[in-house]
């Protein structure tokens, strides 16, 4: 009884610690506090567990507990920060594959009695496992294992069949619970989940990674019901709602309503309007440099490009010196630059650029006339002016950065080529637009060993 | 847990959620995100409690439960790292004074 009672007035602190915690995290100055509650909170939850009367196993326990944590523990702490997205992605659908077990080991235990629990078990069950399948598929895309965004043939028919199929063989778990249902019914909801994944690409990623996110708290709250673990319920929802919120504000950054990422998928072939007039006008790292040196105002459009060039050191010592010079340089981030939203803040965080001299979109956009130079690093789609005139285009609609407006755009491109999502970009041919080809890095550098020249 | 305070709980933890995101920056989406990807790890308690219960004798229990547990801590161990990771980041501008 006491060992019950310590439970739950731990579970109770938990649940505090992880509201807290998050509430933190979304402040720049208490953001760090915020992961080490919720930390604090996540270690509390998992000691107090194991007083958890007649438990059994223990050496499973801590044999899988072990294995699992520093297996993540160790991967977390080496992976590169441009390949943070992924990294999410997967320990996410972990989380949604481990609630999604649950759900089958109460059923192989035949713990689960009465409708109201078999369909949130079930439920749970289904959201996890889609969760961590297309959690996978996220991963291997990110992570360039699988490269092409695939589509089906019919796919929103196959997707369809599929949801339904599974619903379906759910309700049938619900009626009667025949342990051939149950399996048809999980092998059905991993299919779904990767097949679902499957042809979605490019800038689109990012909100289907937090949509998963938002899966998995739902699937840990109900799998909490089943278990009657106040900690997960109030946990798992929690997190459900703060990632339906977040995906929310992620497809209107973009744009693109959830429906249209998940069944009208941007593919390289369906680009619109293909004819753009004009000639890409191509310059030298000195005139580059001298543009820059004697401007007033710099504002520098960074993109996935100079993340993966790993430019942003360069990029932050440039507007350094810049700024010795008496330029004003500021940095202007799409809510969609990188792979996640904030993603490439925390990229030039990385670099150790301060985060007041980075802007939104809506912060900047009107700044935009006034700057003398807008410096495009490997961004392309967030910069593509096509998005406000031409209907035919996939990306017709989506907000994007001003850089067209300024007096003279200097893009740092390392190929001809059309942009992640395959479309060719009108601004690269605008009569105040000049391209310096090469990789971000090599670049950047260039210019930087000419301002130094001028300053000597 | 009864059926309707466990309705209750769900509703007040869904506004919560709601609230605590809805005026986040955007530089704080991805961090935000990770960060609520480590707290649904918690999962990882209901997993130690169900494999604590699976039957002894039943290698089918037995292997589903150890999953359960290991892919739970792995979404925790991962999910707090990598958040840690990012908001390691954050620090102001050094040359007004103010440190990290």
């Amino acid at each position: 009884m006491m060992a019950k009672w310590l439970i739950d007035v731990a579970y109770f602190i938990v649940a505090v610690l992880f509201i807290l915690g998050l509430k933190a995290m979304s402040s720049p100055v208490s953001a760090r506090r915020g992961i080490v509650w919720a930390g604090a909170g996540m270690v509390l939850a998992t000691v107090v567990t194991f007083l958890t009367p007649e438990m059994r196993n223990f050496g499973l326990i801590v044999i899988a507990l072990v294995l699992g944590g520093v297996g993540a523990w160790w991967s977390g702490k080496v992976v590169k920060m441009t390949d943070m997205p992924q990294m999410v992605a997967i320990y996410n659908g972990m989380g949604g594959g481990a609630a999604a077990a649950i759900a089958a080991l109460e059923f192989a235990r035949g713990e689960i009695h009465g409708p109201v629990v078999t369909t949130l078990a079930t439920l749970g069950a289904l959201i996890g496992a889609v969760s961590f399948s297309g959690s996978c598929v996220a991963w291997a895309k990110l992570q360039g294992v699988m490269k092409k965004a695939r589509r089906l043939p019919a796919q929103n028919f196959v997707n369809i069949v599929l949801g339904l199929a599974a619903i379906g063989f759910g309700v049938a778990i619900v009626l009667t619970g025949e342990p051939a249902q149950i399996i048809t019914f999980f092998i059905l909801s991993l299919v779904l989940g990767a097949v679902l994944t499957l042809p979605i690409g490019g800038a689109d990623m990012p909100v289907v990674i937090s949509l998963f996110n938002a899966f998995t708290g739902l699937a840990v709250g109900f799998e909490g019901y089943v278990l009657g673990n106040p900690a997960l319920i109030i946990a798992g929802i929690v997190v459900g709602a703060a990632g339906t919120l977040l995906t929310q504000l992620m497809a209107k950054a973009m744009n693109r309503p959830l429906t249209n990422i998940l069944f009208q998928p941007i593919t390289g072939e369906a680009q619109g309007g293909g004819n753009i007039e004009g000639t890409m006008k191509e310059l030298s790292g000195l005139d580059a440099a001298a543009m820059m040196r004697f401007a007033q105002k710099v504002i520098v459009v960074p993109g996935y490009g100079m993340a993966v060039a790993g430019a942003q050191h360069k990029v932050w010592e440039m507007a350094q010196l810049l700024e010795k010079e008496g330029v004003e340089v500021k940095f202007a981030i799409h809510p969609v630059a990188g792979r996640m939203p904030g993603h490439m803040n925390v990229l030039l965080a990385e670099a150790g650029v301060p985060y007041d001299k980075i802007f939104d979109l809506e912060e900047i956009n009107a700044e935009f006339p006034l700057a003398d130079v807008a410096l495009v690093i490997g961004a392309n789609d967030v910069v593509n002016p096509v998005a406000r005139t031409d209907k035919s285009s996939p990306i017709y609609g989506m907000p994007i950065l001003d850089a067209d407006k300024a007096q003279n755009v200097i893009v740092i491109k390392r190929g001809k080529g059309a942009g992640y999502s395959g479309i060719e970009n009108a601004l690269f041919f605008e009569d105040n637009c000049r391209m310096l080809y090469g990789s971000a890095q090599q670049a950047v550098a260039d210019v930087i060993s000419h301002i130094k020249a001028m300053a000597a | 847990m009864e059926g309707f305070s466990a309705i209750y709980i769900f509703m007040l933890a869904a506004f919560t959620g709601y609230e605590v995101i809805a005026r986040v920056p955007v530089i704080l989406h991805t961090p935000l995100m990770s960060g609520s990807n480590f707290v649904h790890g918690v999962v990882l308690v209901g997993a130690m409690v169900v494999l604590g219960n699976a039957d002894p004798n039943s290698p089918l229990q037995l292997t589903i439960g150890f999953i359960a547990v290991l892919l739970g801590a792995a979404n925790a161990a991962g999910g707090y790292v990598v958040t840690e990771r990012m908001l390691a980041m954050f620090k102001r501008d050094d040359r007004k004074g103010a440190a990290k």
